[in-house]
């Protein structure tokens, strides 16, 4: 079943000379992870800010066609409605946080949809748990390091426990561990908790295994749309310059060079599984 | 070019950023900082241009104290790119935001023109001259805050996470760039996570954890050694992962890039043929 479908989406910010994304039309089945990746000024975050209503009803401009998310009809449902539906984690987390208490900062969402205390602090507890982040409860956000500020916003999107989860390069600012960390957190409310997640990022080599859609977009445009193994494997992508896995670069190379492995490689496991099939023989 | 002598600082919070940190960077070196989230790597590289001064122990900038001199006249020779380019970009055009510093060191307006246009096109920004920095993406305002510093040319360019937000090509680009201003003789410090972009640089190393220097040396001995670089929340790059995974074969684990491990696996392969 669909979660999201866009027919058709053109969007032009307010005072832009032409579109920052034009007919897009995509398909996200509800519990898929889905990595949305292309060149930097592509409209990934564009199209993001359309999932969850911020376009049009905050950014106005010119948005056309059609988008349905979680049932809802963007155009018809204001921010406050999709918001519990469809959570986002911006790029920046800077421009997210801003209570004097990371506590607060994860509780502020439920504070607004009026939640009973006794049940806010278990979510709140939770969310705090799950991005790693407890200790830092008393801590003012303004005062963390990016890579922490970065969890905070995560939990304090998690704390919603949203239908769909949009991530907006979410580890950027975080250590590889770290960014693994996240990437499996992430990983888990999907496998687990059934969230759709749709992950805005570059850092492919990390993120790649746990994804199964893969969306590429260029210009405004989407590009490449399918499964993983497929796009990282397509002549497309590579002129692109998206970021192909190293594992899957290796397995190319070694191709041109008559060494054949049985299927793609996405990940430094997969590829060393496969190789050593080679190697032993 | 930069000596770090025994230097600890601690923020007013009483957080100790560091801790007995001692370095030395040669002119014309280029290295890259690493370690996890709060290790103190912004702490130790805002002392290279006096933003930050020790709380003990002291930073020698081409022999002068960071202490003796005014952070106006050491920017002039180390340049600073924030990680978050929000920090620092605040005119109404691209064009402006890169005129600025050089206005404020005083070149004339002619050199100022030039200089502004080598760096847009340097960057790929040239489109957006005349457009609001706050128009573009995150990774696009992260190139206006390169090119505004690097407009001024100074002999040390330190990039605090130049590689967060730019896809692929910006970074093969970027990669590239510093190459070629390593070549040029300029000192380059880089504070990164980016393992892949790191070995795909092979810069001299830096790791540090909790306010401390853990391991100094090329790119190829820290990444590859799991033990140091997990001290330092650091995952070794993916083909040396999987290289590590084949080590009971007798293959080498020191592998960082790609094309290193076609070869050595080729000649893996040849050598069981004959």
């Amino acid at each position: 079943m669909p979660i999201i479908e866009a027919k058709n989406l053109t969007y032009t910010y307010p005072s832009a000379s032409k579109p920052s994304i034009t007919d897009v039309s995509l398909t996200i089945e509800k519990g898929e992870f889905v990595i949305l990746t292309g060149p930097s000024g592509c409209g990934k975050t564009t199209l993001c800010r359309c999932f969850n209503g911020l376009i049009p009803h905050f950014y106005s401009g010119q948005l056309e066609g059609e988008l349905t998310v979680a049932e809802l009809k963007v155009f018809k449902h204001p921010i406050s409605e999709m918001a519990q539906r469809v959570g986002l984690v911006f790029q920046n987390p800077e421009n997210q946080l801003f209570a004097l208490s990371v506590e607060k900062d994860v509780a502020f969402g439920l504070e607004n949809l009026g939640m009973p205390r006794d049940e806010m602090r278990k979510r709140v507890d939770w969310a705090l748990q799950t991005s790693g982040i407890e200790e830092l409860r008393d801590r003012a956000p303004h005062e963390l390091s990016g890579g922490q500020q970065q969890r905070v916003a995560i939990a304090s999107v998690l704390a919603m426990q949203p239908e769909v989860m949009v991530f907006d390069e979410p580890t950027s600012f975080l250590d590889p561990l770290g960014a693994q960390k996240i990437f499996e957190v992430i990983n888990d409310l999907n496998k687990k908790q059934g969230v759709t997640v749709i992950l805005v990022e570059h850092r492919l080599d990390l993120a790649s295994k746990y994804a199964d859609h893969v969306v590429i977009m260029d210009e405004g445009k989407i590009v490449l749309n399918g499964k993983p193994r497929e796009i990282f494997n397509s002549e497309t992508a590579r002129l692109l310059g998206v970021g192909i896995p190293k594992a899957t670069l290796l397995w190319q190379q070694l191709r041109e060079n008559r060494i054949k492995l049985e299927g793609v490689p996405t990940s430094s496991e997969e590829a060393a599984r496969l190789l050593r099939e080679v190697l032993k023989t | 070019m930069i000596e770090v002598k025994d230097v600890y600082f601690t923020y007013p919070t009483g957080v100790e950023a560091l801790k007995d940190v001692s370095l030395s960077i040669r002119n014309g070196e280029f290295l890259a900082i690493m370690g996890q989230n709060g290790a103190g790597k912004t702490t130790l590289v805002k002392q290279f241009n006096g933003l930050l001064k020790p709380t003990k122990g002291e930073v020698l900038v081409d022999g002068v104290s960071t202490r003796d001199i005014s952070v106006a006249q050491l920017a002039r020779k180390v340049g600073f790119v924030f990680q978050n380019p929000d920090h620092q970009l605040f005119s109404e055009t691209v064009e402006e935001e890169i005129a600025f510093g050089l206005r404020n060191f005083g070149f004339k307006e002619s050199t100022l023109k030039r200089r502004v246009t080598w760096a847009l096109n340097l960057l790929g920004l040239a489109e957006y001259r005349k457009t609001s920095p706050f128009m573009l993406s995150g990774g696009e305002r992260k190139r206006v805050a390169l090119a505004s510093v690097l407009a001024w040319n100074p002999k040390v360019v330190i990039l605090d996470e130049p590689t967060i937000g730019q896809d692929h090509r910006q970074k093969e680009i970027l990669r590239q760039f510093i190459v070629q201003l390593n070549a040029q003789g300029k000192t380059v410090v880089i504070v990164t996570h980016d393992v892949e972009f790191v070995a795909e640089c092979s810069p001299r190393v830096v790791l540090m954890t909790q306010g401390q220097i853990v391991a100094d040396g090329d790119a190829k001995r820290i990444l590859t050694n799991s033990d140091i670089a997990l001290r330092a929340s650091i995952v070794p790059p993916q083909i040396t992962q999987i290289f590590l995974d084949l080590a009971d074969l007798g293959l080498p684990t020191d592998i960082i890039d790609v094309s290193e491990a076609k070869k050595t696996l080729l000649e893996y392969l040849e050598g069981d043929n004959t």
